[in-house]
């Protein structure tokens, strides 16, 4: 396929929404993972009872 | 039955093993999707090859309008009923909500060189869309700016209720004004105006993109639910280590570098 004289214009459309909707994804999976780790740390501690990591 | 599967606890459990059926469904669609956009649409008699962009650019825009929409329905949610999973559902929706309409306005100003010579107008659609992202921007500037999620849900959702003036002005626009930016060509009186040849592959699109966007939403929900979850076990410790400051002064300031202590212990030590 031969995109023609406007390939920069159509390639970017879609570099820029490959970016857009993978920085999507990363930042939505980095985040849960480290709520996820947070809340098994605190958890663990209100478990203990003492604050005070065991 | 709605209620007991809104409630957060429940939300996570139905949740859980929806998510992987999902996420591959998402890809799945946006393969044959982006398949049929670059092996089976043919070039636009006007537009040539440049009526590519055009799979990307309305998926996008759709999702644009429809997580605004989504959001407005949360906001009721967060003001009628104060159901605490509506605010959760707001919250989750807006940065993917914003970064759709970014997608839009971006390459539709990629597809408007080529084909009006000019990156951008103020034209009636791109600048109701333009108003959309900066007030997706304000939204979330306000979500960090009031730190406790309670008092920012109710300031939010009015807020919310407020810009959603903007989404019929957006679907409208072409009509009430005299736009550079084409008329409505899928959803119309007298059917769309496409030939099914490029019509079908744009729903494949579109359907790939609310699938991703929906699931991205759900995960985005659980997280949400575990950053409250987390925030009020904080609290909780925070408000025990000060009700009891002699007995943590002495056992525990701990060996720990600061970033590593927990935050209860952090707010005493400080």
């Amino acid at each position: 396929m031969t995109l023609g004289h406007h390939a920069g214009y159509i390639l970017g459309a879609y570099a820029f929404t490959a970016l857009v909707i993978g920085g999507l994804i990363l930042h939505a999976l980095r985040d849960h993972r480290a709520r996820k780790r947070e809340l098994d740390r605190l958890q663990g501690e209100v478990m203990d009872g003492s604050g005070v990591r065991s | 039955m709605w209620t007991r599967l809104a409630h957060p606890g429940h939300f996570l459990r139905w949740t859980q093993p929806v998510m992987p059926w999902l996420a591959g469904l998402s890809g799945l669609l946006l393969g044959v999707g982006l398949y049929l956009t670059w092996f089976v649409v043919p070039p636009d008699y006007q537009q040539g090859e440049t009526v590519r962009i055009m799979y990307i650019h309305v998926p996008a825009a759709w999702l644009g309008v429809f997580f605004y929409g989504a959001m407005a329905i949360s906001a009721i949610g967060t003001l009628v009923w104060r159901h605490p999973l509506a605010d959760v559902a707001q919250r989750a929706a807006a940065p993917i909500g914003a970064a759709f309409t970014l997608i839009c306005l971006v390459t539709g100003s990629l597809w408007g060189k080529p084909m009006w010579g000019t990156y951008w107008v103020w034209d009636a659609r791109l600048t109701s869309m333009l108003v959309l992202f900066l007030i997706y921007c304000g939204i979330i500037a306000l979500w960090r700016t009031i730190e406790d999620p309670n008092r920012a849900a109710r300031a939010i959702a009015i807020l919310t209720l407020v810009g959603a003036v903007n989404l019929p002005i957006i679907k409208f626009s072409v009509n009430w004004w005299s736009t550079l930016h084409q008329p409505a060509s899928i959803m119309r009186m007298g059917g769309s105006s496409i030939d099914p040849s490029m019509l079908y592959p744009l729903l494949a699109m579109i359907l790939a993109f609310t699938i991703l966007g929906v699931t991205l939403h759900l995960y985005a929900m659980r997280t949400e639910i575990l950053r409250r979850r987390v925030r009020a076990l904080t609290l909780r410790e925070a408000e025990r280590l000060d009700a009891s400051p002699s007995s943590v002064r002495g056992a525990s300031i701990s060996q720990e570098p600061m970033g590593q202590a927990p935050i209860g212990r952090v707010v005493q030590s400080l």
